[in-house]
């Protein structure tokens, strides 16, 4: 995994935190957007739409969430969960999401509740260097 | 849509920003439950109105293509109450398109004062509800055109703007 940049960090910290309602002491690198941090479906395109504008990029539709990979009439998903396949086309496609705790339960469903703050930085952060 | 929170446009400027009006009433049935001896304009029809000035405006931008919904009320501050005989007058802007969807600033004034500030995002619709009918185009043509945004719309440079080709022939009959 990449070093996280500070600067990116902080701009990315205010984001969540004005879009989740989160205090300055809860964003943590760590901290999970859903499980931590309260994020529901719906706030994932608020996050996108800010970065968006406070670092300049464009996000493509599938590029944090790729529906070709995780839906589940999917041919890299089996009962609901990734399989190998899908898990290596995961890690290659979105080398900034560390897919760690995913991989031990790769259930379609819980492929968002992983991501971290520091995935989200890592994610503005190759977006950056493009 | 027969739910209508504005009465209609004063300015539509394509895609970018418009102003649009609605007048509050007493013939307005939710007012007198709302309540009876203090009559006041629910503020979540208030939200309504201004995201469908937004709404209208970006379906309109993007020539009805995408099935836009309001997808997040990010702010919304009311600073007065508003009653029958009150005239709010709604000004939208977007601040931004991208692929997923757009956000919009908007404010809304009475009595020449600042009465509530919103920020909205709206989406546009994927997945299984895609090949979902929510309007048909008839619908959006009768819209705005009731509510003057053909009449009175105009594009960035202040030319007069014509309803899209994929309205020409939308019909209810």
């Amino acid at each position: 995994m990449m070093e996280m940049d500070p600067v990116i960090f902080e701009k990315v910290k205010a984001i969540l935190m004005e879009a989740l309602g989160a205090d300055d002491d809860e964003v943590t690198q760590e901290a999970t957007l859903v499980g931590d941090l309260g994020a529901e479906s719906i706030d994932f395109l608020d996050i996108v739409f800010q970065l968006e504008k406070a670092f300049d990029i464009k996000v493509e539709r599938g590029e944090l969430f790729p529906e070709d990979i995780l839906s589940n009439n999917s041919p890299y998903v089996e009962n609901s969960r990734v399989n190998a396949e899908g898990l290596a086309l995961l890690k290659e496609r979105l080398p900034f999401i560390d897919l760690t705790e995913f991989e031990k339960n790769p259930v379609v469903q819980e492929y968002a509740s992983r991501i971290t703050v520091a995935d989200m930085c890592r994610f503005v952060q190759t977006k950056l260097n493009k | 849509m027969r739910w209508y929170w504005i009465d209609r446009y004063t300015k539509f400027v394509r895609g970018k920003c418009a102003t649009a009006i609605k007048n509050i009433t007493l013939s307005e049935e939710h007012l007198h439950d709302h309540f009876l001896y203090y009559p006041i304009m629910p503020a979540p029809l208030i939200v309504e109105g201004v995201a469908q000035a937004g709404g209208l405006l970006i379906c309109e931008y993007r020539e009805f293509r995408e099935k836009v919904v309001l997808a997040k009320l990010n702010k919304a501050i009311f600073h007065f109450d508003v009653r029958p005989g009150d005239t709010l007058i709604y000004h939208v802007n977007v601040d931004f398109y991208n692929s997923q969807g757009a956000q919009i600033s908007a404010t809304s004034h009475a009595n020449g004062k600042l009465h509530a500030e919103f920020q909205m995002m709206f989406a546009y619709v994927t997945g299984e509800y895609t090949e979902r009918e929510f309007y048909k185009l008839s619908d959006y043509r009768h819209l705005l055109h009731n509510f003057d945004a053909y009449s009175i719309g105009t594009d960035e440079e202040g030319n007069p703007i014509e309803e899209p080709e994929c309205l020409k022939n939308a019909t209810h009959f």
